[in-house]
């Protein structure tokens, strides 16, 4: 599988390495984007093309520390 | 799905109708034996699912088993309908003072079974309904009450038949309505039924449809009968390219994007959803194109399975473009698909701006959707343009226009 | 004035747990005066909500809660629990059944159908998006989201009937930006046996005094557009009807079912030109395209008035 053409998941330092944040994200996200690794936070990169915008992993952690990126959409992101 | 005649007569015999003694053979080996088992004259019956046996020389008689084995030899070699058969079916020969018709279909108008019997069996039921309309009465049943038999008995003597053989006749008519509703039959059809000369009476034939929607809680029968899961019993067998569809369907259970049925065209549909894509085949036809495929997306399937079914289309040998079109979504969505498609263009090294002829899907998410297509390049429609309108154009341009202008 | 629903009518979602029942629950709410959803059920989900609409274990907690009869009920559970689901409704005195669940097999349907004809009830479906009032009140996932819904379905003069439910909503939008609202739109349902047919929900059409004009969608198989044949030349039916047939090219593959289960060509009646052939007799105008519909529906409009 090619890299993610759509969608890019950047989640800030703090965020990523916090292993309940990361338990929790693997379990809002409805198409497993985010998996929690031994290091906290990983991304399922073959995944990313499925976000489905929902939002749901940017109200699960504090304001701003996600943003999901549209990469077809040049400047478009959604942050909480 | 259709079952073979071997596995219809078990079918009815297990509903404890009297049939004929016979065997199921794949080999002339096989065939001999059971002939020599009958010891009598015997029929030879190729095991197809199309109809047209007997015209094809499907059906073969033999007064011993050596002539049984010398007819097996052909048979079992001769494809009809474009299917080999299966094996042969070795069947004893009768002899029939009589020959009657017992059936049981739906009425999707009257939403009930309607059982079928007539006095004239042996040839084709509909043709004997359109000329001879007094020699098939016929009555629906209830699904909620328990059928019983003075209704099989009131429609046999509706034609006249009385005496000993309305005793004989009643219980099989009884047990084929029965079975109908236990094994979710959509056809269940005795033909002939043959009164013998002993006054008995035997199913000499057998034809049984099942709903496929009932498979899964049939399964007992169906594995008694030896079909698998994989046989898809369809009017043809499916192509490697279809089964392929079949594959990118399964791999997720978000959505559908198969119903693949496979065309000799060049220009690939990626469309849905069921009516819609109907709808547009017909379209593109209408307007002198010559699809690839058929297809149909819907309930809002996941940019994989877009993009496997794309890709799909896309590699299938002589197509140019595909057109990637559906009616008004409301659940599928519109942003998901056209991901999918364009990451299937570039995965195979293809422009999407070249490669889709026309992205004609309004509806839920469209704004996101139209952003992607607008990045790559793609030609696209929102609801103003009709689906008549969007084919049209996915053939003109995948025939320089000339052809599609005639309309 | 509407067919089959108004404002005043409350249903239930059987199955409104379920991810799709969620949406179409939130959906239901949102579309036009809002659907009065006096409850939901889901066996062992007994005191939770879903977007407000308390949740209960049996249909008849529904009604207690209620405390008067309840008109409807969606039903969504999975194909083989549909029928139970439905008898269960249907005994609890709910009188509009509409069936979103596909796949199920021909003698679970004629079943229902049958009790409901016992109890006086109605079903809509199996294998439908259910009805939409345009602007009043949708009853199932037709037309989706309120907002989506909104854009598709303006109120008119016009009838839909469909056997498509994504047909419902491209037919009734291609109306309304000709500028030709929709009284109801029934999306009837894909499958051979469905709870109401073309012509069972004429006689509504007609005694709705909104309603000017039928359109419907129709497909190859079976024998529903010869049964609406048949009906309007016996009846005499003031509604002018165009319809539009889709899969004509199945003609030329007997045998093999495209679209939906109901769809497939078993005998010379159940073609798409036979069948073209029997609404032209009854004088129905059958469109080449969907765009050409609007047109159709004026013009008959016009010499009816």
């Amino acid at each position: 599988m090619s890299e993610a053409l759509f969608i890019d998941v950047r989640v800030d330092e703090p965020t990523s390495g916090d292993p309940g944040l990361a338990a929790k994200l693997e379990e809002v996200c409805p198409v497993d984007i985010f998996r929690a690794g031994p290091e906290g936070v990983e991304i399922v990169r073959e995944n990313l093309d499925e976000c489905v915008l929902c939002e749901l992993c940017i109200n699960a952690v504090p304001a701003g520390t996600i943003r999901v990126i549209k990469l077809y959409a040049p400047g478009e992101e959604l942050r909480a | 799905m259709r079952f073979f005649e071997y596995e219809s007569r078990a079918i009815v015999a297990k509903a404890g109708i009297p049939v004929t003694r016979h065997g199921f053979a794949t080999t002339v080996a096989e065939v001999s034996e059971l002939a020599e088992q009958i010891a009598g004259p015997v029929v030879i019956k190729s095991q197809v699912l199309s109809g047209g046996r007997m015209k094809a020389g499907g059906v073969q008689f033999a007064d011993t088993p050596a002539e049984a084995a010398g007819h097996a030899e052909q048979v079992l070699k001769l494809e009809i309908g474009g299917q080999m058969p299966r094996g042969v079916l070795v069947d004893s020969r009768a002899a029939v003072r009589h020959e009657y018709y017992a059936g049981v279909v739906w009425d999707g108008i009257r939403k009930l079974p309607v059982m079928l019997f007539s006095d004239m069996g042996g040839i084709d039921i509909e043709e004997v309904a359109e000329q001879q309309p007094e020699h098939v009465a016929r009555a629906h049943f209830s699904t909620l009450r328990p059928f019983s038999e003075w209704q099989a008995k009131q429609v046999i003597a509706s034609l006249g038949i009385s005496g000993t053989v309305l005793g004989r006749l009643t219980p099989i008519l009884t047990r084929l309505a029965r079975l109908f509703l236990a094994y979710d039959m959509t056809l269940a059809e005795i033909n002939p039924l043959g009164e013998l000369e002993d006054g008995s009476v035997v199913a000499l034939d057998a034809h049984m449809d099942m709903e496929n929607e009932a498979r899964p809680r049939q399964r007992e029968l169906l594995q008694e009968l030896g079909v698998g899961d994989e046989e898809t019993r369809q009017a043809r067998e499916p192509t490697p390219f279809e089964l392929a569809g079949e594959e990118v369907d399964a791999q997720d259970h978000r959505g559908v994007a198969g119903n693949v049925t496979e065309f000799d065209g060049n220009l690939g549909l990626v469309i849905g959803a069921g009516g819609g894509s109907l709808t547009l085949f017909d379209a593109v036809r209408a307007h002198g194109g010559n699809p690839a495929n058929y297809c149909e997306i819907g309930g809002n399937p996941s940019v994989r399975k877009a993009c496997g079914l794309a890709k799909l289309v896309l590699g299938k040998p002589g197509v140019d473009k595909i057109a990637v079109m559906m009616s008004i979504v409301s659940n599928t969505r519109v942003d998901i698909v056209a991901r999918g498609v364009i990451k299937a263009c570039l995965e195979l090294g293809l422009d999407p701006a070249e490669k889709i002829a026309i992205f004609r899907i309004p509806g839920a998410w469209e704004e996101e959707g139209f952003k992607i297509l607008e990045r790559y390049g793609v030609e696209y429609a929102d609801r103003s343009v009709s689906l008549h309108e969007a084919a049209r154009r996915a053939v003109e341009k995948i025939q320089g226009g000339e052809l599609a202008g005639a309309r | 004035m509407s067919i089959l629903i108004d404002e005043r009518t409350t249903f239930i979602v059987q199955g409104i747990t379920g991810r799709e029942a969620v949406n179409l629950t939130r959906e239901c709410l949102d579309y036009g005066k809002g659907a009065k959803i006096v409850g939901g059920v889901t066996p062992g989900r007994l005191g939770r909500d879903v977007h407000g609409v308390p949740v209960f274990d049996t249909v008849a907690q529904a009604v207690a809660h209620h405390g008067a009869a309840i008109d409807g009920s969606v039903v969504t559970v999975p194909p083989a629990f549909t029928k139970d689901a439905v008898f269960e409704a249907l005994e609890n005195g709910v009188k509009l059944v509409v069936i979103v669940t596909e796949r199920i097999p021909r003698g679970d349907v004629a079943q229902m159908v049958e009790l409901a004809g016992d109890r006086g009830a109605r079903i809509i479906g199996p294998n439908c998006l259910g009805i939409i009032v345009p602007d009043v009140i949708k009853m199932g996932g037709i037309g989706g989201p309120a907002k989506d819904a909104a854009k598709s379905y303006s109120s008119g003069p016009v009838g839909v009937i469909s056997r498509s439910g994504g047909m419902t909503t491209e037919m009734s939008s291609t109306l309304t930006a000709a500028g030709l609202g929709q009284s109801t739109a029934v999306s009837i349902g894909g499958d051979a046996i469905i709870g109401s047919s073309y012509a069972e929900l004429l006689p509504l059409f007609e005694a709705d005094s909104q309603t000017e004009a039928i359109v419907i969608y129709t497909e190859p198989g079976g024998r529903m557009e010869a049964e609406l044949a048949r009906y309007v030349l016996d009846s005499g039916s003031r509604l002018p009807i165009v319809a539009f047939m889709a899969g004509r090219f199945m003609d030329e593959m007997p045998g093999m079912s495209f679209g939906h289960a109901g769809t497939i060509v078993e005998g010379k009646e159940d073609t798409a030109s036979e069948k073209i052939a029997r609404l032209a007799e009854a004088g129905i105008v059958v469109a080449e395209e969907i765009s050409q519909i609007p047109e159709l529906v004026r013009g008959r409009i016009a010499t009816t008035v």
